[in-house]
């Protein structure tokens, strides 16, 4: 599923990241920074209802590609640089995090748990 | 064999803000070294969860990252609190952390099982009220 796509389904705004043509294979919903650390897959998006720093250092540790900020929480300035920095796409959505989710996986786009690589 | 490429960074205790900082440092040396991304991901992980471990923890530490021509060691060393029973701790759920620590996004107690789980090689040595040196080994 393109990141474009992911916008489109959960009305999200871009914050960060121009390529929104890019694929993403997986996706990972957890506000547990260890759980996401536990399942890596390549490709990835992050859907999260915390923000602060230790997220997009998640991120960057994990080479997932997108961060979604769900019930419209937004990162701060230095958070969205950090982020493109690295070649982060940050989306944030006025969804709740089971929403936000369903919505992803009902259009096909599977869990960590689910892609084999 | 030749001598290692070795960084020594300072993990302070007191900034949950900056804690990943040497995380982020070292996958950017890797990256330069142009060794291949899916050892960078299990080298960051594994230097990652033990760095916020250190912050979290045990009040902050220093973290050695050792490369040679066939593997990558990354020792963290603290004068924090120790482990007493190591065992649980390395336990999938087991977690000591505090509420606050939790609605930082930390506290699930998978650091250490993923740690071992990126690594070839970990050893913890702790000792209660002394300070715990964790080193764990990558092979490339
Ligand atoms: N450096 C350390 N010094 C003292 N105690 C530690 C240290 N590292 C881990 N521990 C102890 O081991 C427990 C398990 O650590 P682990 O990293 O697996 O989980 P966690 O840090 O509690 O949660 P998570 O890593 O999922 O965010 C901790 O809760 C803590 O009690
Ligand atoms: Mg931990």
């Amino acid at each position: 599923m393109k990141i474009s796509e992911i916008r489109d389904l959960l009305d999200a705004e871009v914050l960060c990241g121009d390529d929104l043509e890019r694929d993403i294979l997986s996706a990972c919903g957890s506000d547990m920074m260890s759980d996401v650390l536990a399942y890596v897959k390549n490709q990835a998006v992050l859907l999260t209802g915390l923000v602060n720093p230790q997220v997009i250092r998640t991120a960057v540790m994990m080479d997932m590609i997108c961060i979604v900020f769900v019930r419209s929480k937004q990162p701060s300035a230095q958070m969205i640089e950090f982020a493109e920095e690295n070649g982060l796409t940050v989306l944030t959505t006025s969804r709740r995090m089971y929403e936000a989710c369903g919505k992803l996986y009902a259009a096909g786009l599977k869990g960590n748990g689910e892609v084999n690589e | 064999m030749s001598e290692p490429l070795k960084f020594t960074y300072p993990v302070d205790g007191d900034n949950f803000t900056s804690a990943g900082q040497a995380s982020v440092q070292v996958k950017k040396v890797l990256r330069r070294l142009g060794l291949d991304p899916e050892t960078i991901r299990r080298v960051s992980i594994a230097m990652y969860e033990g760095e916020i471990n250190m912050v979290i923890h045990a009040g902050g530490g220093e973290a050695e990252v050792l490369i040679y021509e066939d593997n990558v060691q990354i020792i963290l060393r603290d004068k924090g609190p120790g482990i007493a029973d190591i065992e649980q701790a390395m336990q999938e759920g087991f977690s000591t952390a505090p509420d606050n620590i939790r609605s930082l996004g930390f506290g699930a107690g998978m650091g250490l099982p993923n740690m071992k789980r990126y690594t070839d090689d970990m050893r913890i040595e702790s000792e209660v009220g002394v300070g715990t040196t964790i080193t764990m080994r990558v092979d490339l």
